[in-house]
């Protein structure tokens, strides 16, 4: 009996954008163009969509193009964020092909006069009984036929069955990249189109008193509102030059609202607070049983996202009508934000997406597409290109926020966890356009009358979501709480970043593993092991530390090796991380393993250079990233004052994935949490003290060892 | 501001462009010439997405005035196919698959041939070094590696990870 197929709401992306049509559509010259409602932003995951749409079509994966995302004409996948593109868009994706397919074949049935069930389809043409029938998807597909709602979930093939998915592909997009191809949002040039730049405010909190005299040439125009002002000239170079004079020009009022950069604790602590538990488990008994209590608290920096290209869109105001390109990562919710920070209807907004460079949260993309819209306006029919400067990628874009993670557990007399508490203090993660009802877009706290953006909220405390993502430790413990403490100011806003509070979360968890490991007198993974209840979780776990030799490795002097493990949100993808580093005269990461479980796979390559992307960039908020401060704005504008791992830095990372026949989860952010870890734990072998502060720097061991 | 005539030598083609006298060389490559390939990610130098080559010599474009490449060869990542194939390294870029956004790959491609054409067997350690000036945010630095050794004749340029028991699986 053919099992009965999950209802529509199994399919959340699909069951919101119901019609076939908005999903997929068979192309004159024998392609299929699938329309997928999330942004490649170099994670890969067109391509990974293309190879689901080949495989449920039967038809080669090169005859696949995917149609960037518009709010014009794409579904409404909500945000491109939170590691769910496979899970969502593929799963639609998948459905809706495997609808359409039987749509053709019952047409083919219907042509050839026999049954659907003597059809095949062979790279989009129709066989019958094996044969040729000189119909395919093509010729069958008339206008209108996939104009339809989806029906009843159809079967779609199993794993067992594909032969382009769950197998590597070379990513569509890599062809341009490595030929230098027009390809980024940068890169395009409309016609007529003219140049922007915005003269940002010199600190966080500051009003414009005048915008002086700046002796500018006549062509170029000066938009000043309130506190936003901006320029539009012929070219990017005399704009450049016409914002330099305008910034020289304008006089300010500056108040310096920040807290101390040294004391990112006492910011925290100060700070007026929401307070919610998270989870709470008692067992009384059990919390009785505890022989031996510890305590430790761990901090993260503000961390910036650093893209490699400043933030940049393209606008046009044609009468009532605005049409922006842009890198946002959620085109749908900006549309909704420009409308209403501008009082218009969405219907009058349209954006498109255009790739950027690597996005890995809420950066400055929502923001400067404001700018450009803002800006174009005092050119009605043209189009207005902004680009936004490092310095202001570097202070403007809204930041993964700092955060403290106190935690206490106690151990009963045979070395086990009994009893575990844990808060966790920051400014929410939620910060994206329209999150709490707010459009939430930079520059409208900038205009005249324009309010303060209020605090980010950090969506519901779940676990799962904002700053307690990964809160809640995913071991055996009979008497659990879990508070969080969002902070009701927010002198720096703050935003999502990859893997939100994960990362700071899963880096105090682990490290807290290892400092009550060495209590229980017990090897750290064998104390893992000891208090996972998942056989997937200790499937990673003891992969990782197969794979890289953990037992039996002769001590070394200087060097050290150690453990992560998280299962991403508590929900999702699973990764273990074993890290070796070397503390001499410095922390240098040598190398890191990393084993992963996220359910089945599109591209095996796709979800290793996620991870070993992930593993890199964690490395590089782990031991070197922290976003400086003055009293009134951010200092770290440069990739001097914020330096990122470099190539004689990085560590050589391997990484295996853990086949299992489970639903398949996203592997954009596991890495994140449980390599910080891995490298907390490392260091604390190498340099013989144990640091809780991030980064991990040279500095911080020296303090370490002076405080004892 | 007036302008200047400035003479350029790209890709092997002469070009006379009317332009500021101050103009950075990347803007006249972009903006003048039309060329995406050399990007702008900093304007100081520092992170290496507009690198091209300068009479056989990688080195940023966005802080190098237009005017000082006058009378040079300027390659950028677009003229290093010939006769319609693709560079070695490009062609290990792909066979690596060494990038993800790809921002920052122009810049490490050129910063690779010109290692490569004074250095054709390079170590680990010299690539590395090489690509020090190049900043890659999404962490794809173990490829890109692998991808330049494999240019540069390594027979699997992945070797180097195999060897810590990545589980790349075959393409």
């Amino acid at each position: 009996m053919t099992p009965r197929p999950p209802g529509l709401a199994a399919y959340p992306s699909l069951a919101a954008n119901p019609r076939l049509s908005a999903w997929l559509a068979f192309s004159p010259g024998g392609t299929v163009t699938i329309r997928p409602g999330k942004v490649e932003y170099g994670q890969g995951v067109w391509t990974a969509l293309a190879q689901v749409a080949a495989e449920e079509l039967d038809v080669a994966l090169a005859r696949v193009t995917v149609a960037p995302v518009s709010t014009g004409t794409s579904p409404d996948e909500g945000v491109t964020s939170g590691s769910l593109s496979i899970q969502h868009s593929g799963s639609a994706l998948r459905q809706a092909c495997a609808q359409a397919r039987a749509l053709l074949l019952e047409a083919a049935a219907v042509k050839l006069g026999t049954a659907v069930t003597e059809l095949a389809v062979e790279d989009g043409q129709i066989l019958a009984a094996g044969r040729p029938t000189g119909l395919s998807y093509w010729s069958l597909a008339a206008p209108g036929l996939l104009d339809r709602e989806a029906g009843d979930p159809v079967p779609v093939k199993p794993p067992e069955r594909w032969s382009v998915a769950g197998r590597s592909a070379p990513r569509l997009d890599l062809p341009d990249k490595v030929t230098g191809r027009p390809r980024f949002l940068h890169d395009l040039v409309l016609p007529g189109m003219l140049y922007g730049r915005v003269v940002r405010p010199p600190a966080v909190v500051a009003e414009l008193v005048s915008a002086g005299d700046p002796d500018l040439p006549p062509d170029v125009i000066v938009v000043r509102d309130g506190s936003f002002l901006g320029v539009v000239a012929a070219t990017d170079a005399q704009a450049l030059r016409a914002v330099g004079l305008v910034a020289k020009a304008a006089r300010w009022r500056v108040t310096e609202s920040l807290p101390d950069d040294r004391d990112l604790k006492g910011f925290l602590l100060s700070a007026p607070t929401e307070d919610v538990p998270v989870e709470s488990r008692h067992d009384e008994r059990a919390a009785a049983s505890a022989t031996t209590v510890r305590a430790a608290e761990y901090t993260r920096p503000f961390l910036a996202h650093a893209s490699m290209a400043p933030s940049c869109a393209v606008a046009r105001w044609d009468g009532e009508q605005v049409t922006a390109w842009s890198h946002s990562q959620g085109v749908f919710a900006l549309r909704d934000a420009l409308a209403a920070g501008l009082g218009l209807d969405p219907a009058q907004v349209t954006v498109h997406h255009a790739e950027g460079a690597g996005a890995y949260g809420h950066n400055g993309a929502d923001d400067v597409t404001l700018d450009a819209v803002l800006l174009a306006r005092a050119v009605p029919g043209r189009p207005v290109r902004v680009l936004w400067s490092r310095e202001d990628e570097m202070s403007w874009a809204p930041l993964g926020p700092a955060m403290l993670a106190r935690l206490s557990a106690g151990l009963d007399a045979t070395g086990r966890i009994v009893t575990w508490r844990q808060d966790v203090w920051s400014n929410g993660f939620i910060g994206r356009p329209g999150r709490g009802g707010d459009p939430r877009l930079l520059a409208l706290a900038h205009l005249a009358g324009g309010q303060p953006m209020p605090p980010a909220p950090d969506g519901p405390p779940t676990g799962a979501m904002g700053s307690t993502r990964n809160a809640v430790p995913g071991y055996g413990i009979p008497d659990l709480e879990v508070i969080r403490h969002r902070l009701l100011t927010m002198p720096i806003r703050t935003s999502s970043l990859r893997s939100l509070g994960a990362f700071l979360n899963v880096f105090a968890i682990e490290s807290f593993m290892d400092e009550l490991a060495e209590c229980a007198g017990a090897d750290p993974v064998a104390f893992r092991l000891a208090h996972l209840t998942d056989p997937r979780a200790a499937a990673v776990v003891e992969e990782v530390a197969e794979f890289s030799g953990w037992a039996g490795r002769p001590r070394e002097e200087g060097i050290g090796y150690g453990i992560g493990y998280a299962r991403y949100k508590g929900l999702a993808g699973y990764c273990a991380a074993v890290a070796e580093v070397e503390a001499t005269d410095d922390v240098r990461v040598r190398r890191l393993w990393l084993a992963v479980d996220v359910g089945t796979v599109i591209n095996p390559d796709g979800v290793i250079n996620q991870v070993e992307g992930g593993a890199v960039q964690s490395t590089s908020w782990a031991i070197r990233e922290r976003v400086t401060f003055d009293r009134a704005r951010i200092t770290s504008l440069s990739w001097d004052t914020y330096p990122v791992l470099r190539f004689t830095e990085v560590p050589e990372v391997a990484v295996r994935i853990v086949t299992s026949g489970h639903p398949e989860t996203g592997a954009g952010e596991i890495a994140q949490g449980p390599v910080a870890a891995a490298i907390g734990n490392a260091l604390a072998r190498a340099a013989g003290v144990r640091v809780r502060d991030l980064p991990l720097t040279r500095e911080q061991v020296i303090r370490a060892i002076e405080e004892g | 501001m007036k302008q200047q005539e400035l003479h350029l030598t790209v890709n092997g083609e002469d070009h006379t462009l009317a332009c500021d006298p101050d103009l950075p060389l990347l803007d006249a490559l972009r903006a003048g010439l039309g060329l995406a390939g050399p990007r702008f990610g900093c304007g100081l130098g520092l992170c290496g997405a507009c690198m091209v080559i300068i009479d056989g010599k990688a080195r940023a474009s966005c802080d190098y005035p237009a005017w000082a490449a006058e009378g040079t060869e300027v390659t950028t990542v677009e003229g290093l196919p010939q006769d319609g194939a693709l560079h070695t390294v490009q062609q290990a870029f792909l066979d690596e698959q060494a990038a993800q956004c790809g921002y920052c790959t122009s810049g490490m491609i050129v910063a690779a041939a010109a290692l490569l054409t004074v250095n054709p067997g390079p170590t680990e350690q010299e690539v590395r070094a090489a690509l020090d000036g190049n900043l890659c945010r999404c962490g794809t630095h173990g490829r890109v590696v692998a991808a330049v050794l494999r240019a540069a004749g390594h027979h699997d340029g992945g070797e180097q990870r195999a060897r810590h028991g990545s589980g790349r699986a075959a393409r």
